[in-house]
C-alpha cells in the first residue's frame, strides 16, 4: 500500500519532496530509533506523537462545522438527493484510504484544479504539508463525526424546536439555542472518537502528505517506517503500544463524556 | 358572534385519510374549549391555528390580523404569530433552568418587557421556589405551570392549551387547574383549551366547540351547547346536564351552601369558597333532576322549580326532558316508563326537583 504511495505519483508532481521520500533509507531508520536518555520517548517518537496530536486536532477542528451542518441536513430535512448525500458522506468508511489520498492529490496537488487555484490565490499548498495531512485525516474521520452528531440530533425531540418556534425563535435561533446545546454530548463524543481515529490515519496521509519527518510522519507512519528498518523492532513495538494506549484512552473518554452529559440532563 | 378582536377560523385540512373541516368564531376574551373524543381533530385544529400545520384551504384571523389566508397567499410563520402554546407534554427545554425557560419567549417578544410582569406572573403561578431548578427536577404539575408561564411571557395575543392536564393524575391536575382559573380571571387573554374532560371544560371555558370526526357538531356558549344533543351523545347519560350561570346571593358558610340567582329564579346549591356577587357556573346533571307534575312538599329537596316543558327527546338512554324554569333550561333524564305514566308534552307545566348537593359548581369570575 505504502510502496504504491511512494512510487505511483511522485515523479509527476514537482512538489514531491524527494529528500523525505517515504521509501525508507537506512538514515531514516537510524534517526527514528536513536536512543534518548531524557525520558520515556525518544525525540523522533516524541516528534511523531506531537505531530499526530497536531494533525488529529487540526483535522477535527476543520471538519466539525461541516459535520454539524451535514448531520443537521441528514437528521432534519427531507429532499430527493438525501440518500445519495448520506452514502457520499459515509464513503471514506469503505474506501481504501489510499484511494482517498489519491483523489485529494489529484484535486489539491500543485497540478490539480483546486490546488492550482489555492496556490494562485492564497499561496496555499496542501499536498506534502502538515495541513495536508490534517485535511486527509479530516476527510477520513468525517463520517465518524457526522454519525455521532446526527444520532444525537435525531434524539432531540422535534417538539422542543416547535415549542421554541411558538415562542418566537426563528430557524437559526432555534438551532443555536435548542438543538445545538442538546447535541453537545454527541458532538463531544464524535470529536473524541474522530480525534482518536485521526491519530492513527495512515493511508490517506502517506499518499497525500508523504512521510516527511516533522511534517507528515505521524505515529502510524513512524511505526511503519520503523518496521521497515532492520533495527526498528523495538521502536515499532513502543510506537504500537503508544498507539494502543492513545486509542483506548480516547474511546474511554468519549464513553465517559457521553455518560456524564446524559446523566446530567436525564429527562 | 364574531366580535372585532375575536378569533375567526375557517379551515380545511386533509391528513391522510382524515379530513378536518372547521369554521367557528369566538369573541375576544373568551375561553373556547375544543371538546371531543380522541382523534376528533382537536390537536390538528390547534396546530393549524398555531401555524405548525398549514391548511389546504381557508383563513384564520385574530382580531385585525390575518394569520393565514390561502386564497390571498398569506401564511404568517409560527414564530411571528404571537400565539402562546402550552403542549400536553410541557416541552420545557431540558438544558435550561426554569428561569431560562420562562425568559426564552420573553426575550424574543417584540414589545419592551416590563419587569413587573415577570414577577407578577411568577407569583400568580407560584413558581418563585422553582426558578433555579432544571425541568427534570419538577413534578408534572409544576412543569405545566412553567410551560404556562413561558407561553404567557412572550406576550401572546392568544393562548393555545392542548390538553395540558391529560398526562397528569387527578392530584396533579389540581396543582394546575386553580392557576388556569386564576389566569382566566386576571388576564383578558383569549384562550383555546383542548380537552376531552368535561370537568375541565366546565371549570374553564366560556364557549365550546364540539368536534367529531373532523367536523364541528356544535358551538356556542357553554350554557347553550350543554343543551345540544350532539354534546349529550359524547358525554353519555352520566355527564349530561344543563350548565347554568348565576350570581351568588346569600351565603350560608356553616351549611356550605349558597343562593344562586339564575335567570328569574333562585337556586340553593352546595358551594364552598364563594362570596356574594361572584359569578358561578354550575352543572345540574340530568339524572339528578326529578320531575313532578304538581307541587310536592315535605321533601328534603332544596330546589323545586316550577317550569314549562319545552322538549321531550327519546334517545338511547330513555327520555330527556327540557324544562324552562324562569328563563333558563334544565334537563331531566327519566325512564321511558316514567315518561309513559307522566305523558309529558311541550307546553305542560312541571316542577324540577334537585338536591343542593347534587350540583357541580365553580366560581368562574370574581366580580
Amino acid at each position: 500500500m505504502a510502496a504504491e504511495g511512494c512510487t505511483a505519483l511522485p515523479w509527476r508532481d514537482p512538489d514531491w519532496p524527494r529528500a523525505g521520500l517515504p521509501c525508507h533509507s537506512a538514515d531514516d531508520a537510524r534517526s527514528i530509533s536513536a536512543p534518548d536518555m531524557n525520558g520515556l520517548l525518544r525525540p523522533a517518537e516524541t516528534e511523531a506523537l506531537l505531530l499526530s496530536l497536531e494533525v488529529a486536532l487540526r483535522s477535527v477542528l476543520f471538519s466539525l462545522p461541516p459535520a454539524i451542518l451535514i448531520a443537521w441536513i441528514l437528521a432534519r430535512t427531507r429532499f430527493p438527493g438525501r440518500t445519495l448525500l448520506d452514502a457520499f458522506v459515509h464513503l471514506p468508511l469503505v474506501l481504501p484510504p489510499v484511494a482517498v489520498g489519491y483523489v485529494l492529490l489529484l484535486l489539491l496537488g500543485s497540478r490539480g484544479p483546486l490546488g492550482r487555484w489555492l496556490a494562485g490565490h492564497f499561496g496555499m499548498h496542501l499536498a506534502f504539508t502538515t495541513a495536508g495531512a490534517a485535511l486527509a485525516t479530516a476527510v477520513m474521520t468525517f463520517p465518524l463525526l457526522v454519525r455521532a452528531v446526527r444520532l444525537s440530533m435525531e434524539g432531540v425531540d422535534p417538539g422542543l424546536e416547535e415549542a421554541a418556534r411558538t415562542l418566537g425563535a426563528g430557524r437559526l435561533d432555534r438551532f443555536a439555542s435548542i438543538t445545538l446545546p442538546l447535541v453537545v454530548p454527541g458532538i463531544l463524543a464524535g470529536l473524541v472518537t474522530a480525534f482518536a481515529a485521526g491519530l492513527g490515519e495512515f493511508g490517506a496521509v502517506i499518499t497525500f502528505a508523504a512521510n516527511i519527518p516533522g511534517v507528515s510522519r505521524t505515529l502510524p507512519l513512524a511505526l511503519y517506517t520503523a518496521m521497515q528498518s532492520p533495527a526498528g523492532d523495538e521502536t515499532a513495538l513502543r510506537l504500537a503500544v503508544l498507539s494502543f494506549a492513545l486509542g483506548f484512552a480516547g474511546l474511554l473518554l468519549a464513553e465517559l463524556l457521553v455518560r456524564r452529559l446524559r446523566h446530567r440532563r436525564e429527562h | 358572534m364574531p366580535a372585532p378582536a375575536g378569533l375567526v377560523v375557517e379551515v380545511r385540512k386533509l391528513r391522510g385519510a382524515f379530513a378536518l373541516t372547521a369554521a367557528f368564531a369566538a369573541p375576544a376574551p373568551s375561553v373556547v374549549a375544543l371538546f371531543g373524543r380522541s382523534g376528533s381533530g382537536k390537536s390538528t385544529l390547534v396546530n393549524l391555528i398555531a401555524g405548525l400545520l398549514r391548511p389546504d384551504a381557508g383563513c384564520i384571523r385574530l382580531g385585525e390580523r390575518t394569520l393565514c389566508d390561502t386564497a390571498a397567499g398569506i401564511d404568517v410563520p409560527v414564530e411571528s404569530r404571537r400565539i402562546g402554546y402550552v403542549f400536553q407534554d410541557a416541552r420545557l427545554f431540558p438544558h435550561l433552568s426554569v428561569a431560562a425557560n420562562l425568559r426564552y419567549g420573553e426575550r424574543r417578544a417584540p414589545a419592551p418587557r416590563a419587569a413587573s410582569r415577570f414577577e407578577e406572573l411568577i407569583a400568580l403561578l407560584g413558581l418563585e421556589r422553582l426558578l433555579s431548578r432544571l425541568p427534570h427536577q419538577l413534578s408534572g404539575g409544576e412543569r405545566q405551570r412553567v410551560a404556562l408561564g413561558r407561553a404567557l411571557l412572550c406576550q401572546p395575543h392568544l393562548l393555545l392549551l392542548d390538553e395540558p392536564l391529560a398526562s397528569l393524575d387527578a392530584a396533579r391536575r389540581e396543582e394546575v387547574l386553580p392557576y388556569l382559573e386564576a389566569l382566566r380571571n386576571r388576564l383578558a387573554l383569549p384562550m383555546i383549551y383542548v380537552s376531552h374532560q368535561f370537568e375541565e371544560v366546565l371549570r374553564l371555558a366560556t364557549h365550546v366547540v364540539l368536534l367529531e370526526e373532523g367536523h364541528i357538531r356544535a358551538h356556542g356558549s357553554l350554557e347553550s351547547v350543554s343543551l345540544d344533543p350532539a354534546l349529550q351523545a359524547v358525554l353519555g347519560p352520566d355527564l349530561t346536564g344543563a350548565v347554568l350561570e348565576g350570581v351568588v346571593g346569600a351565603v350560608d358558610a356553616a351549611d356550605g351552601s349558597a343562593e344562586l340567582r339564575v335567570g328569574g329564579g333562585t337556586l340553593r346549591v352546595s358551594l364552598a369558597g364563594v362570596g356574594p356577587g361572584d359569578r358561578v357556573r354550575l352543572q345540574v346533571l340530568a339524572r339528578d333532576v326529578i320531575l313532578a307534575v304538581q307541587p310536592i312538599t315535605g321533601l328534603s329537596v332544596r330546589n323545586a322549580l316550577p317550569g314549562t316543558v319545552t322538549a321531550v327527546a327519546d334517545d338511547a338512554f330513555g327520555a330527556l326532558v327540557s324544562l324552562d324554569v324562569g328563563g333558563v333550561t334544565v334537563l331531566s333524564r327519566i325512564t321511558r316508563a316514567a315518561q309513559r305514566s307522566l305523558a309529558l308534552r311541550p307546553g305542560d307545566a312541571a316542577w324540577a326537583l334537585f338536591k343542593a348537593i347534587s350540583t357541580r359548581g365553580h366560581a368562574y369570575r370574581r366580580p
